[in-house]
């Protein structure tokens, strides 16, 4: 889950990682009303999980409460790279005297955490990293032994940080490393990281993202999630337990198996060439045992998709039977009952599939068709959601 | 031969006990996989008695003994592989115990580990020696048909062969086992879906070149990561035998993780394209779907008899 930037920093900030004051506003008055609690010169930023937001106009300096009021006026509501702005945070706007760059981030080749570091920041790292990648210190960090005083020190190091700043940076590192540990965050990211006029070492912005499979040990992150800006349909797919993604097609999916769904969404929209470029609407993988509830949710969040054409479902009948999965069909379509008005196409195959396959000729529900093989399946699926456009 | 697992491996399973657990023990000795104890700290000492028929049949009983610690039970039973399917927030726990036992192999069916867990249990392996073979997490466990199954994966999809597979998903496993039944399997290995995994492509093409029963191999990948175009430099300079590809997730868009909490396409990096250029770059087969895929390799074993 990545989080907004003032998510990120009220996380900085309860590590003590040094970060400005500051407030949300999802109206213009709200921001008027943080920009007369501060007094002074205020900047207004787009909360929006995309980079880029200062060319796209979402980072503006107010001098004074009336302007602050106009500024998020004229930033709220932005579409950013396809995200709209909904709040944005006012904050006291302070000068900048250098900007550096740093993060702690998951290094998936080296199966280990990452330290990167630079003196140059401000400016987008990817770049920084094609142009002058001697400007950027990446250092491996053990799991096990982590970031105390001596390896933060080994990164100020690396990264040449001015001797003045050093002892600071050092600590605000050590303290970031609490954030990525303690949080269980894949990514914290500070850009800029920046030195003051008073020599003050500040976190200005902030990037961090959660991993999901440790929620269970934080409950307090559940209050980060955006309901307001979940898809509804993801939303409802993920109370019932189910793993869905919501996309912009036409062929609703649903398989068994993160990579056979991943295979499907390709071989559908491969399909779709032929078919006026139909796509698949979802991915949705309803795991090893495809019981008829878990079916019949699956189908329920696909069928209450108002894009949805046609459903395609892939199964490969592994632990559970392919026996199992037809009754699973058969009954959920009972179970939605007159909810079920889009055609669905069956691929079964694997453990047991004459049975599944007879026991859906049996049932001979008007909505549903079988077909033997993946790729023909995808075909028919493309072909009947063509025909619903 | 093999690889990882032959008839000779003795196994455990860490969380033999819970319902997942149990469920796959059962499965594992009907496809005759040696099981010899189970590891579960609140009951060491008990017996556990499970029906390893296959369903079909009279019952055929098991009695296997329950071990306090890895430890104890390689003492009693000298195993060799431990077979893991304890909960998530015990799982870097029990991998870890596994490890300072000096154990052989690690498999890791659990799924939902937190990252920052699995960084933790690798770099403890690497720090003592990489004495612990680790598959997974979020895996489906490997088997050498006929001779050992460690994992879920079900034994009665493909029979023994010299194809060998690895793959990061369980069901395009299981498909592809399904398409090539015919031909039959030294080792099909799920090395799992998550950010950081034990054993890698690399790992198993490695090891199926050495192995004189493996003529031709299958790697599957997905989205996410470079794990693929570094298997793809690794087959150009290293493997003799004949490769076959494929990739899932073409049409994932960028930012969306596809169900592996490893499969997310960010930027420019971890697409499709590019690992199945890579992959043709160093003359890997790559066919645009799973049959297609089958379809290829059904040739090369066909021309190499």
């Amino acid at each position: 889950m990545d989080l907004y930037e003032y998510q990120a920093k009220d996380l900085f900030a309860a590590h003590d990682v040094p970060v400005l004051p500051g407030d949300v506003a999802s109206t213009p008055a709200e921001a008027k009303a943080i920009a007369e609690r501060f007094g002074q010169t205020v900047v207004v930023k787009a909360q929006v999980k995309t980079g880029g937001r200062g060319k796209a106009g979402g980072v503006k300096l107010a001098e004074n409460p009336d302007e602050t009021e106009v500024k998020a006026e004229a930033i709220l509501g932005l579409d950013i790279k396809g995200h709209i702005v909904h709040r944005v945070l006012v904050t006291p706007a302070s000068d900048i005297a250098e900007e550096y760059y740093f993060s702690f981030l998951l290094d998936r080749a080296n199966r280990t955490f990452l330290a990167m570091a630079s003196v140059e920041g401000g400016m987008d790292i990817e770049e920084v990293a094609a142009t002058k990648p001697e400007a950027l210190a990446k250092v491996p960090v053990d799991a096990v032994k982590g970031v105390d005083r001596a390896k933060a020190e080994e990164i100020v190091a690396a990264a040449k940080f001015p001797a003045e700043v050093a002892d600071q940076v050092a600590d605000v590192i050590v303290k970031l490393w609490e954030t990525f540990v303690s949080e269980d965050a894949t990514l914290v990211e500070v850009n800029p990281l920046v030195r003051d006029p008073e020599g003050r070492i500040v976190a200005l912005d902030g990037k961090v993202t959660l991993d999901e499979n440790a929620s269970f040990r934080h409950p307090a992150h559940e209050a980060l999630v955006d309901k307001q800006a979940e898809d509804p349909l993801e939303a409802k797919a993920k109370a019932k337990g189910l793993n869905y993604v919501k996309l912009d097609g036409q062929v609703g999916i649903i398989g068994n198996g993160a990579g056979l769904v991943m295979s499907t969404l390709d071989v559908v929209a491969y399909a779709g060439e032929k078919h006026k470029g139909v796509k698949p609407a979802n991915f949705l993988d309803i795991g090893g045992g495809a019981s008829a509830e878990v079916m019949a949710n699956g189908l329920d969040i696909i069928l209450h998709d108002p894009d949805v054409r046609s459903v395609f479902v892939n199964v490969f009948g592994g632990i559970t039977a392919c026996d199992a999965v037809a009754n699973g069909i058969v009954a959920a379509l009972g179970i939605l009952g007159d909810e079920a008005a889009k055609p669905l196409v069956v691929r079964l195959d694997g453990n047991n599939v004459e049975e599944g396959r007879r026991i859906l000729a049996e049932a001979a529900h008007p909505l549903v068709t079988v077909v033997d093989t993946m790729d023909n399946a995808a075909d028919k699926a493309a072909e009947l959601a063509a025909a619903g456009v | 031969m093999a690889i990882f697992i032959t008839k000779d491996s003795k196994v455990i399973v860490q969380g033999m006990t819970g319902a997942e657990g149990t469920k796959h023990t059962k499965r594992m000795l009907a496809s005759g996989t040696n099981i010899v104890g189970g590891v579960n700290p609140r009951k060491a000492g008990e017996k556990v008695t499970l029906d390893a028929s296959s369903g079909a049949g009279a019952p055929q009983e098991v009695v296997l003994p329950v071990f306090g610690t890895v430890a104890e039970a390689i003492e009693a039973t000298g195993a060799d592989v431990t077979v893991i399917f304890v909960p998530p927030a015990f799982a870097k726990a029990a991998v870890i115990e596994a490890i300072d036992a000096g154990i052989g192999l690690a498999v890791v069916i659990t799924e939902g580990i937190p990252v920052h867990d699995t960084a933790v249990f690798w770099a403890h392996a690497v720090a003592t020696g990489n004495k612990t073979r680790i598959i997974g997490p979020n895996c489906p466990g490997l088997i050498s048909p006929g001779q050992s199954n460690a994992g879920i994966i079900p034994a009665n999809i493909s029979g023994a062969g010299k194809i060998g597979l690895v793959s990061k998903s369980g069901t395009l496993t299981y498909q592809m086992m399904y398409e090539l039944r015919d031909f039959g399997f030294s080792t099909a290995i799920g090395i799992g879906g998550d950010p950081i995994i034990g054993t890698t492509h690399i790992d198993a093409l490695e090891a199926f070149e050495a192995d004189p029963e493996t003529s031709a191999i299958v790697m599957i990948g997905e989205i996410g990561g470079d794990a693929e175009e570094r298997a793809a430099a690794y087959i150009k300079d290293n493997v003799t035998k004949p490769v076959v590809g494929y990739v899932a997730g073409f049409t994932a868009p960028e930012g969306k993780t596809m169900g592996h909490a490893g499969a997310i396409v960010s930027g420019s990096a971890g697409t499709a394209q590019a690992k199945k250029e890579a992959l043709e770059a160093a003359g890997v087969k790559v066919g645009k779907t799973p049959s297609e895929t089958a379809s290829l390799m059904r040739e090369i074993m066909q021309s190499i008899g």
